[in-house]
């Protein structure tokens, strides 16, 4: 299509319009934080008095910060645990490729679109035999597997763009296959894999499902903490909605400030 | 000391031989030059030289110990890569001293030989770049540095000109001409440009579908080919093919007739020939003249002008043109009736299985070697 001004006009209003849409929720979200619960819940009105009453009642009601670091802890544990295993298994599949290297990541990518619901039964069970409901260490484990398939296929995307040509130099040079990873490899395709981490954090750090049905009190990440807001007592939507922006705001700023690499994952494969 | 010896050597994809029995042998301090069409298998077998890719069967030996076990850094090589394979990440002078700081050696010493080896390249001013900040040019010559550094027995090149724009390729030609005269090791070179081939090795080996035509000196090539393949691969232009007959057999040579009638006398060998039967004649354009008294008539078609020499395009009765190489002031053009003169010690007959017949004559420079190998070369420490 030819990049006409016209072109250019409407293409400009409708990412506008998309990304209003997108946005919208959110800024509902943050203004309805800073609403009394009546306000909360009357017909729409774009002028109101602010009140942080409900920033205080999030902070008496629960502890913010052991929340924060439950999600730290699980969605940095997890992302390094996932790129443990995956970065092996990328390497192998783009180095030395079989005839159902393709098939293989279609396979493990299929895994994702099993419902979690159906393993939720026997991981509960699995976790509950272990002693390991409501530990950080079960959700850090469920979270590197949930996100290896994705891992491993971002991966094996980068390491392919990486020239073969170089790693077989390297091999000349006295390389050996242990440290190609690390010398030559790992440098190479780091943009690659600081996208994949940044992705596999934010997937981790939004998780609800398994947070939800296997943390209580110890382990419970903030995604538990913005769930504790909305049933006991029935719906307070402003309260709701402020540990919701305190949930979301960390990992919010840590986008903001990753867009460039992000984007990059994003369409990791398509951009060359 | 380094030769390289390739006995029996096979590599099969699955079911696809791509190098198919192949024996070679490579003496100390010699320039080989492997050559041939995309897809003949030249890189392939560089690479298996290289340990780069397994061996299927056969052995590869240097300095008569085989190596097909052995890694690619264990080996004595040193390779060049076509796209130059530099470490992006690493500078010049870490690009350059990568392989001895695997080996462990101290880093006083390891800067000191990267130092001396830039000085050889003239890249003292560029060691702590990066690849991305240099030109063509200077990576190919920063690739180069890197297997100079490990002072390899045999330097392995893998096309590494066929990036580099013509003036450019044609000054790097000449720096890694100068540079094996310094550097005293073997080398082997792949390329599928016949001029690097012929202007820079002691050795050709012309390589067809995974198998050799030829191996020979530039000009033992280019004045006695052993095919119609290898006639047709060296030289530029082309050499003319013309359909032909062999019309009478004599002691001092061969006289065929060409499809339009016209005689012409071929001095080859003549054992085993019998009258009548096809042949090709094979004629360089280089080797053609206009004459009054030429044999062979036709018209030209069109003229390409280089300046200092034109390739004629002539038309001749049939189908069949002929390319005519003559003086850049040559005043031919277009549509001009001419007279083409062959002499008979430059005609090339092939059989019709594609065979050269033996020519009579022997041109003194085919044995002449390019440098002098028993000349004696500083001494190389053992690795």
């Amino acid at each position: 299509m030819k990049e006409t001004k016209r072109n250019k006009l409407i293409f400009t209003v409708v990412a506008w319009l998309v990304a209003s849409l997108v946005f919208f929720p959110i800024l509902w979200m943050f203004l309805t934080g800073f609403k009394t619960e009546v306000d909360a819940v009357a017909a729409p009105r774009l002028f109101f008095r602010p009140t942080f009453e409900n920033y205080v009642a999030v902070r008496e009601r629960a502890n913010y910060l052991k929340f924060v670091g439950n999600s730290l802890v699980v969605s940095l544990g997890s992302t390094l645990l996932a790129l443990a295993l995956a970065m092996p298994a990328a390497y192998a599949m783009a180095f030395f490729p079989t005839r159902r290297t393709k098939d293989l990541l279609l396979w493990m990518l299929s895994t994702k679109m099993l419902p979690p619901v159906g393993a939720l039964v026997p991981i509960y069970l699995i976790c509950r035999s272990l002693g390991l409901l409501d530990t950080r260490i079960s959700l850090l484990v469920i979270y590197a597997l949930i996100n290896l398939p994705l891992v491993v296929w971002m991966l094996y995307t980068f390491f392919s763009e990486v020239p073969r040509e170089i790693l077989e130099a390297g091999r000349m040079d006295g390389v050996r296959p242990m440290h190609e990873l690390y010398y030559l490899l790992l440098p190479l395709s780091l943009p690659g894999i600081v996208s994949t981490s940044l992705i596999a954090i934010i997937f981790a750090w939004n998780e609800a499902f398994w947070s939800l049905n296997l943390t209580a009190a110890n382990a419970a990440p903030l995604t538990a903490f913005i769930a504790s807001f909305s049933s006991p007592e029935g719906l307070f939507w402003a309260k709701l909605s402020a540990a919701s922006t305190v949930a979301i705001a960390p990992i919010l700023v840590f986008g903001w400030l990753t867009q460039r690499q992000l984007v990059r994952g994003l369409t990791f494969g398509a951009v060359k | 000391m380094a030769t390289v010896k390739l006995s029996n050597l096979r590599k099969n994809y699955g079911d696809v031989e791509t190098i198919k029995g192949l024996t070679l042998d490579v003496d100390d301090r010699e320039f080989c030059v492997l050559v041939g069409p995309s897809g003949c298998g030249k890189s392939t077998l560089l690479r298996l030289i290289a340990g780069l890719e397994e061996i299927t069967s056969g052995d590869v030996l240097i300095d008569g110990e085989r190596v097909n076990d052995v890694p690619p850094a264990r080996r004595g090589l040193a390779m060049v890569f076509q796209s130059y394979a530099l470490y992006p990440h690493m500078t010049v002078a870490n690009n350059m001293g990568f392989s001895l700081r695997l080996a462990g050696v101290p880093k006083a010493q390891r800067n000191a030989k990267v130092q001396e080896v830039a000085r050889v390249l003239h890249l003292e001013d560029l060691l702590q770049r990066k690849p991305k900040e240099l030109s063509g040019g200077q990576r190919q010559r920063v690739a180069i540095g890197r297997a100079i550094v490990r002072n390899p027995r045999v330097f392995l090149f893998d096309e590494p000109l066929s990036n580099l724009d013509a003036a450019l390729r044609v000054q790097m030609r000449i720096e890694i001409s100068r540079l094996r005269e310094q550097l005293d090791a073997t080398m082997i070179y792949v390329t599928h440009d016949q001029v690097e081939a012929m202007t820079m090795a002691d050795k050709m080996v012309v390589l067809r579908d995974g198998a050799i035509e030829q191996v020979g000196s530039p000009l033992e090539l280019y004045h006695y080919p052993r095919n119609q393949f290898v006639a047709g691969f060296i030289g530029s232009p082309k050499m003319n093919f013309l359909p032909a007959n062999v019309a009478q057999i004599q002691p001092a040579g061969v006289n065929v007739t060409l499809l339009n009638g016209t005689s012409l006398k071929a001095d080859v060998q003549a054992d085993g020939l019998l009258e009548g039967a096809p042949v090709t004649l094979g004629i360089r354009p280089e080797h053609l003249t206009f004459a009054d008294d030429g044999q062979i008539r036709g018209e030209v078609a069109m003229t390409e002008r280089l300046g200092g020499e034109t390739f004629v395009h002539v038309q001749l009765d049939r189908s069949e043109i002929l390319t005519v190489q003559v003086d850049g002031d040559n005043p031919v053009r277009a549509h001009d009736r001419v007279c083409i003169k062959v002499k008979s010690d430059n005609c090339h007959v092939f059989t019709d299985s594609h065979d050269a017949i033996p020519r009579l004559q022997r041109s003194p420079l085919v044995d002449v070697r390019r440098t002098n190998m028993s000349r004696s070369g500083p001494s190389r420490s053992s690795e």
